[in-house]
């Protein structure tokens, strides 16, 4: 391993822009001439829209244009859509209710888009968004998904009863002799609670016309220019893919909430051609809030089956999606198959069933979200193993370990083949960490002054690296989820990546650059990464799913390959070798059994010098590219460990000690992967505490800032006890698995299963604020009350 | 987001005399707390601008208030909504009921309900059950000064 090589913790080489004030992200792009938008938005949670009275707005100082649903329509906008199709048990397509970007005719959440002010100034377009007269007729909405079939809210005519559709995976007759079987069933009602993303930057985007090209440019907060571009030029129609530009500068996290095609966006590039003026909008704190896609939000009843042995014989589950107000652009996917094939944990579990209704509702779209379904699997999975182990007077370590897959692959029973893993491992590591075997004494320190201690494991597995394109468009996707790569050497040496991956955080420019620099012998600081840009990069799948290192990076070291070829030819020349007879490592070739060598930036110049070789039989250049499709998904898995206390005086919780020990394969950056597991654990302690979407009845969100929607924040967090084992992932040529989502899968379940150990019953949900564990700690006292 | 509020408060003249001020326009704007103007529209019917601060928000809301459940002299109702532009909207009713007090004078209860959305709920959520106590109390207090003053 050299010291920027694969395997070292290199600093990352974007901070220094970052956290200088260098960066440049969409809100940093002024065009020259550009005017601003502003929404109006609607106040209403399902109102029709009777009449909308322009005329005021329109004579208001340095108003460009006003555009409604109606422009939209007349100027055949299409609708945005839905990229994943999904089909009810019954064979029907799943019910798509139409999404214009801007109303028509009927709102249907709180912040849906109702008209677009276009002005010189955005305080003007503001101003003139006031005089915007609209008459609403209000309509009865439903914000429950457990409410929403026979609600009297209509919400979509394509959709009856709101629902979306009815899905199930697994068998379920198998499953249901399971449990007739059994010697124990555990019952499990949980709540998976609505979260909003809040990356730090919000979004953004510039449309620019070119009157010269007839070419438009979006400039935009995206983790995946290419889908925007296509998505906006193949299904919305606004211009044909060579005439259409998509740039994503720097993006300042995003969480999964900029993968999605949004209205504003949609608009922006759309009015910029009609006003022929760049068109720019950026998100307020509290547009954010309403109009990102919001994460999670199932309500789901779970059973495990289980023998007289304690071995799980079945697992079934029936969970209730919100899907919001429309569907978004992956929302499909997300509560069906990034969920229910996640539903066999780290478990041997025979027989599995879920059942899934998702429904409209009259609340802001939920789409993918950190960990997208897999975190809702993992806490369906992780409470009922917990509770299962305590109702039968189990050890819930013993008990996981009863059960746990133990030979590979394994293919479970809900389409997933497990290719590797020792779970084991990760468990005994964990144990061992958190001093789990003295658990017994801390807890009674704990209690001498007047403290609740608990602890709680959470063995997750997730799947990522998304995804071989034939198995998941055999599942309903539009569009295959490979990768591709670029690697232009210039004539010096220097090496410049071209990847449809997009960071938006996870340290790319340094990553990608260790492999360069592990695999061609030259310095980081002598790669460059590019990338977010339709005109640079040819094509590209973007970032998510913790895919850029098990599928962003195979698709590079593909083109390494062809590139180490290709100059072993020209070293060859240099030489007077034959190629097969050359060597290449350490940056230097050469030819086996001699001394004779040359490096690798003499082979780059020799490339394009071109004299030394005949350029008929070998093209001068040194340039490949590569598209890598993944054979199977990654199965990155670990133990987190969780031990807290509370104060049932003031029901405040205060985690004590984190032990996370995760297999992510072979690390290509041990520092910045330990960065994600930080962030990861934090974003899930969130959510278990702190975090929670809420409207009223009616449908207005109540958390629409951070005055009323809590973060975690650094002082609710311990400092972590991070380990690792390491079992390389077998399909892809790196051997790695992905870390970007672990932290978030893994930790909701930790928390709440260390809470009801403290607490001593299980009635508690997440968010598990002050107030909800000083109700559930005044239970506790009552029952040690009752028991003495 | 929706809250109810009950109250009520002592009035120094008749019944009569209260039910008169209480359908008298020039009486109700000069209660109605933030009450710009108050147009005859109808019978029963006003035009309203009132302007109102919830929390970090305040706009400008233009709508209607109307009365309506005439029992002389004993009840009505008054309610009244307004949109605020991308503040958002606000509405709401009170039920008023008259009862000879004991020992003289007029005892008015008042059974107020009112409707939030948009921008107020989103930033205000935290304060609109107390600014909307505050309003309607007002409103009543100020009534009662009215009545006081004759």
């Amino acid at each position: 391993m050299s010291v920027t090589g694969i395997g070292a913790s290199v600093r990352r080489k974007e901070d220094v822009r970052f956290v200088t004030g260098k960066g440049r992200y969409t809100d940093d792009i002024n065009r020259p001439g550009q005017a601003h938008a502003y929404f109006l938005r609607s106040p209403h949670a399902h109102a029709t829209i009777n009449n909308i009275d322009l005329s005021a707005a329109l004579k208001m100082p340095g108003v460009v244009a006003v555009y409604t649903g109606d422009d939209i329509a007349a100027d055949k906008v299409g609708g945005l859509i839905c990229g994943w199709m999904i089909h009810s048990k019954d064979g029907s397509p799943m019910k798509a209710g139409a999404h214009p970007a801007l109303a028509q005719g009927k709102v249907r959440y709180v912040g849906d888009h109702v008209a677009v002010v276009i002005a010189d100034k955005l305080s003007q377009a503001r101003d003139a968004a006031e005089k915007i007269v609209v008459d609403y007729g209000v309509l009865p909405a439903i914000v429950d998904p457990a409410m929403a079939v026979g609600a009297d809210a209509k919400i979509h005519d394509a959709a009856p009863d709101n629902t979306v559709y009815n899905w199930h995976l697994g068998d379920k007759a198998a499953t249901d002799a399971a449990f007739a079987r059994a010697a124990h069933v555990t019952r499990l009602d949980l709540v998976n609670n609505r979260l909003s993303p809040n990356a730090m930057e919000p979004r953004a985007a510039v449309g620019d016309y070119d009157e010269g090209t007839d070419g438009l440019t979006l400039y935009t907060t995206s983790q995946n220019p290419h889908v925007a571009r296509l998505v906006l030029s193949a299904f919305i129609g606004l211009a044909p893919e060579h005439k259409f530009r998509v740039i994503a500068p720097d993006v300042g996290g995003g969480f999964g909430s900029k993968i999605f095609i949004y209205a504003e966006e949609t608009v922006c590039v759309w009015a910029a051609r009609k006003v022929r003026r760049p068109v720019k909008w950026t998100s307020d704190r509290t547009e954010a809030f309403l109009s990102d896609a919001h994460g999670r939000d199932h309500v789901t009843h779970a059973e495990l089956a289980l023998d007289a042995y304690g071995k799980i014989l079945g697992l079934r589950a029936h969970t209730t999606a919100n899907l919001g107000a429309y569907l978004s652009t992956f929302s499909s996917s997300v509560p069906t198959y990034l969920y229910a094939p996640l539903l066999s944990g780290q478990y041997d579990i025979p027989a599995i069933y879920a059942e899934v209704d998702a429904v409209y509702t009259n609340t802001a779209p939920v789409d993918a979200y950190r960990g997208a379904g897999r975190p809702e699997a993992t806490f369906v999975v992780e409470r009922l193993v917990e509770i299962a182990a305590r109702e039968t007077g189990k050890d819930p370590a013993a008990f996981r370990r009863q059960n746990f897959v133990t030979s590979f692959p394994h293919q479970t029973p809900v389409i997933m083949c497990y290719d590797g893993g020792d779970y084991n491992a990760s468990l005994t590591k964990a144990l061992e960490i958190a001093d789990y075997a003295n658990i017994g004494k801390r807890k009674a320190e704990a209690a001498s002054r007047g403290k609740l201690r608990g602890i709680g494991i959470s063995a997750y597995i997730e799947a990522c690296g998304i995804a071989p394109s034939a198995a998941v468009g055999s599942l309903g996707a539009g569009v295959g989820l490979w990768e591709s790569a670029e690697v232009r050497v210039n004539p010096i040496g220097t090496v410049e990546i071209l990847t449809g991956s997009h960071s938006h955080g996870q340290g790319h420019e340094t990553t990608f650059a260790q492999l360069v620099s592990e695999r061609l012998g030259v310095p980081i600081d002598n790669v460059a990464i590019i990338h977010g840009d339709t005109d640079k990069v040819q094509m590209g799948m973007g970032t998510y799913g913790s895919r850029s290192g098990a599928v962003g990076m195979s698709a590079i070291v593909k083109a390494l390959d062809k590139i180490e070829a290709k100059a072993k030819k020209v070293a060859g020349h240099c030489l007077e070798a034959s190629p097969d007879d050359i060597e290449f490592k350490d940056g230097k070739f050469t030819v086996k059994g001699t001394d004779k060598s040359i490096d690798f930036p003499s082979v780059a110049l020799q490339a394009y010098i071109a004299h030394k070789f005949n350029g008929q039989e070998l093209e001068p250049g040194l340039k490949e590219s590569a598209f890598w499709d993944p054979t199977n998904f990654t199965f990155p898995a670990g133990v987190h460990i969780c031990e807290l206390e509370v104060d049932p005086q003031t029901g405040v919780t205060t985690i004590v000690k984190w032990t996370a020990v995760d297999d992510f394969g072979n690390l290509i950056n041990p520092m910045i992967v330990e960065g994600q597991v930080h962030g990861g654990i934090a974003q899930g302690v969130g959510q278990a505490l702190f975090e929670g979407a809420v409207y009223t009845k009616d449908g207005q969100l109540v958390t629409a800032s951070f005055m009323d929607y809590q973060m975690p924040r650094a002082d609710n967090l311990p400092s972590y006890n991070i380990a690792i084992t390491k079992t390389p992932c077998p399909s892809n040529p790196l051997g790695i698995k992905g870390c970007g989502e672990a932290g978030a899968i893994a930790a909701p379940p930790a928390v709440i299963n260390a809470l009801t150990d403290a607490l001593g019953h299980e009635d508690i949900a997440m968010p598990a604020s002050p107030l909800a564990v000083w109700r559930a700690a005044r239970k506790t006292m009552a029952m040690k009350k009752a028991a003495e | 987001m929706a809250m109810t509020m009950k109250g009520e408060v002592a009035l120094p003249a008749d019944r009569q005399t209260v039910w008169a001020k209480l359908n008298d326009p020039e009486v109700l704007k000069a209660c109605i707390p933030g009450c710009q103007s108050l147009d005859k529209t109808g019978e029963n019917g006003f035009s309203a601008v009132v302007k109102l601060k919830v929390g970090p928000v305040s706009a400008t809301f233009k709508g209607n208030v109307e009365l309506s459940d005439f029992d002389p002299p004993n009840s009505y109702k008054i309610s009244g909504s307004g949109e605020g532009g991308i503040a958002g909207f606000a509405k709401g009713g009170a039920v008023v009921h008259l009862a000879d007090a004991e020992g003289g004078g007029t005892l008015l209860t008042y059974d107020v309900e009112a409707n939030v959305g948009g921008k107020i709920a989103q930033l205000g959520a935290r304060l609109i059950d107390g600014v909307a106590k505050k309003n309607a109390d007002t409103f009543f207090a100020n009534f009662a000064e009215n009545v006081k003053a004759g």
